[in-house]
């Protein structure tokens, strides 16, 4: 019986109000760049409102949905209570009391630098040590989730550790590797400087430190995602899992490929070099490769369901699949979004073609669907999936929860597909509002009138998703006898698993010397050709 | 169902190969588009540049901003990205020639692209942004700042003229800017 429910609660309810709260900035802010004249718009607003959403979407949703997701899943898939919970209660304090630093600084626009930074440009230091609380917070997670699994592997010798949870301890260390870059570029650079005790900055060498974490970053908010189409959808398509080894292998092989990669976000900057950046473009091409295996997997996965279901025939399956349980049609919206993000992304990391696109609307349009769209909707059949485990309810309507799954893909479609085509055009991004009566911008117009549209199709979605929760917790059905949660099994349980892929030194081995071969002359250059530094631009006090 | 443990090992291998296969292919057409078609990425030659003198000496003073035919009859736009304007804030170009477009940056990061074309590059204070281009088409195109530099960067915006060659008429200094016309 698990006994961390509380916790897990805290954590992905504090999830989902930052999420509530950053889609309605979200509607506005488009709404203030499109043609159509907007209430309190002004540029400070606007910009407020642009690191507000970004913080509160790219750090406290996925943060605390992914903490709040670890401890529920070390506690069933392991099937034992989680070690030192007071220690995840103190974490869970930390990045609460961050946030509000966080909240408090953007709100009274003290810190307008957007979620990404951008120095010189610098808020007040406690902006920043706000942010360091919300990651500290997250390394204790990750601590208790490396100390879960060694714990359980000390208890079971020689056996495998459950799929769920060993995919959760590679989202850890994966995390781990990946907080290094911005927590230097923090800490030694930028909060240095918000003091005053710096008056100039490498900015160069800040791009470098950030890009260290702007990739992998990216994965380690996608692998719960992955988690639940590897051990969620197969259980609830009502069939096994295609292969077990074949999902430990793409879990490490995000570990490997999602970080030594970070400089394809500086493609257009003029501090490194084209070898460098080709280097990293080739890491990148690889990052392909455990989606696409993942693909694989899953989708053979789901055909077993479909024919164990009564499914004939070359997609006959794919017809009797339970399209009826959100974990599946989640699924499938998911799969339908990952194949326009993931085509955007190959776009995004060929190198010169990167021009094309680089800071225009494209790139906005791209995070929304692969993040926004893909990954997000299955933090929402997750949270389906887990809640009746947290709260002892029943769902009193699945109906309601497809129909908010169906609005949210549709509206991610609205959204993005517009933005892709003025980026490709040559819509640039960051913009508080566009002079239409440019010839040369004026046919935007119906196309953000109709992304706009695609905004308020997710805003009405996201509403629907708290309510949905909200019914759990309002006791309106009889508490059913509770079901312990159950993860899909392989479908030829592994007769004996290697070591390595049931643990993850070896692994480590090999990022530190992916990431030593990518990233040391990068950033060791910044020593050698020692460029001039850029004065610090204070964003919450008069110049 | 009759789905062995050795086919499903079977297929498994063969897609991994084909995954492996596709992402060779793209590798190598982007490393192509690279390297033989100069399809690449701005500024392959790192160089610095102060930004707290930018002004004051050095290619990037005033003087010698905007486009300018060299001795070696080599042509040259430069400008300067600050919060929140260009200098200049309209350029004049040639159509169907080599244009090096060269910018810096004396206060924060910005960031620039000419609208239509693939002319896209940061611009980060202390270093020097370098792209190659050839204009195809003749016309007034729009050349934003691209990248957040503060409450000022939507108005940041400037212009590219792209004229035909007869019409680009440099001065004795070599010199050609939008108030000539």
């Amino acid at each position: 019986m698990p006994t961390a429910n509380r916790l897990v609660l805290a954590h992905i309810w504090t999830a989902f109000a930052a999420f509530g709260v950053a889609i309605v900035l979200g509607l506005w802010q488009m709404w203030v760049r499109s043609p159509l004249a907007a209430p309190l718009s002004s540029a400070e607003n606007y910009f407020i409102s642009v690191t507000a959403h970004g913080s509160a979407m790219a750090y406290v949703l996925t943060t605390f949905f992914i903490m709040g997701f670890g401890y529920f899943v070390a506690e069933s898939a392991l099937k034992t209570p989680l070690p030192y919970r007071g220690l995840g209660w103190f974490g869970f304090i930390l990045g609460i009391l961050g946030t509000v630093l966080v909240v408090a600084t953007v709100l009274t626009g003290k810190a307008t630098v957007m979620f990404t930074f951008y120095p010189p440009l610098t808020a007040t230091p406690w902006f920043y040590l706000g942010l360091v609380m919300v990651v500290v917070g997250s390394w204790v997670w990750c601590a208790l989730m490396l100390v879960a699994m060694a714990r359980w592997k000390k208890t079971h010798p020689g056996q495998a550790v459950p799929l769920a949870m060993y995919a959760t301890t590679a989202n850890a260390v994966l995390w781990l590797w990946t907080t290094i870059g911005v927590a230097a570029e923090l800490l030694l650079v930028v909060i240095p400087a918000a003091f005053g005790w710096t008056r100039a900055v490498d900015v160069g060498l800040t791009r470098t430190l950030f890009s260290w974490t702007l990739h992998a970053i990216v994965y380690f908010w996608l692998i719960p995602a992955y988690i639940a189409f590897y051990t969620m959808a197969p259980q609830a398509a009502g069939g096994r899992l295609f292969s077990d080894t074949m999902a430990r292998i793409s879990f490490i092989l995000f570990l490997l490929c999602g970080l030594p990669v970070g400089l394809h976000h500086l493609f257009m900057d003029p501090e490194h070099s084209s070898g460098f950046k080709m280097v990293q473009m080739m890491l990148t091409v690889l990052v392909a490769v455990p989606t696409l295996l993942t693909v694989f997997t899953v989708t053979a996965s789901l055909e077993t369901a479909g024919r164990l279901n009564g499914g004939r025939g070359l997609l006959g399956w794919v017809a009797a699949l339970p399209w009826k349980r959100p974990m599946v049609l989640a699924t499938g919206l998911s799969f339908f979004m990952l194949w326009f993000g993931g085509f955007g992304g190959l776009i995004n990391m060929s190198y010169g073609m990167n021009a094309m696109v680089h800071n225009t609307s494209w790139v906005t349009a791209h995070f929304h669907m692969i993040f926004g769209g893909s990954v997000v909707i299955m933090y929402f059949a997750i949270a389906y999936e887990i809640w009746p485990q947290l709260t002892g309810r029943s769902p009193t309507s699945l109906a309601l929860q497809r129909a908010q799954l169906w609005l949210w893909a549709v509206g991610m479609m609205v959204l993005s597909l517009p933005w892709h085509w003025l980026g490709l055009q040559g819509q640039w991004r960051r913009v508080a509002h566009f002079d239409y009566s440019d010839p040369a911008i004026a046919w935007w117009a119906p196309w953000m009138i109709a992304s706009l549209i695609g905004g308020a199709m997710l805003v009405v979605s996201a509403a629907m998703f708290i309510g949905n929760l909200i019914t759990f917790h309002l006791k309106l059905q009889a508490a059913p006898p509770v079901r312990p949660m159950h993860y899909a099994v392989a479908l030829h349980p592994g007769a004996r698993l290697p070591s390595a892929l049931n643990g993850f030194t070896l692994w480590n081995v090999f990022v530190l010397i992916l990431m030593a071969a990518a990233y040391t002359y990068p950033i060791v250059q910044s020593f050698i050709i020692n460029p001039p530094h850029a004065v610090v631009h204070r964003v919450d006090r008069a110049q | 169902m009759a789905v062995d443990e050795i086919s499903t090992v079977r297929s498994e291998r063969i897609w991994t190969y084909a995954m492996v296969a596709v992402a060779a292919v793209m590798l190598v057409a982007i490393v192509h588009a690279g390297i033989a078609q100069h399809f690449g990425t701005p500024s392959n030659s790192i160089e610095t540049v102060d930004p707290n003198t930018l002004h004051l000496a050095g290619e990037f003073v005033s003087e010698n901003l905007g486009t300018r035919v060299g001795l070696d009859g080599k042509i040259t736009t430069r400008v300067v990205t600050t919060q929140f304007a260009f200098a200049p804030d309209c350029v004049v170009v040639p159509q169907h020639m080599q244009v090096t477009l060269r910018a810096a940056s004396p206060d924060v990061l910005h960031g620039l692209m000419i609208m239509g074309t693939n002319v896209n590059t940061m611009v980060v204070p202390g270093y020097v942004s370098q792209v190659h281009t050839v204009f195809d088409k003749t016309g007034e195109m729009l050349m934003p700042c691209h990248e957040f530099c503060g409450l000022g960067h939507s108005q940041m915006v400037a212009r590219v003229r792209v004229v035909p060659l007869e019409d680009f008429q440099p001065d004795e200094q070599g010199r050609v800017s939008c108030a000539d016309r």
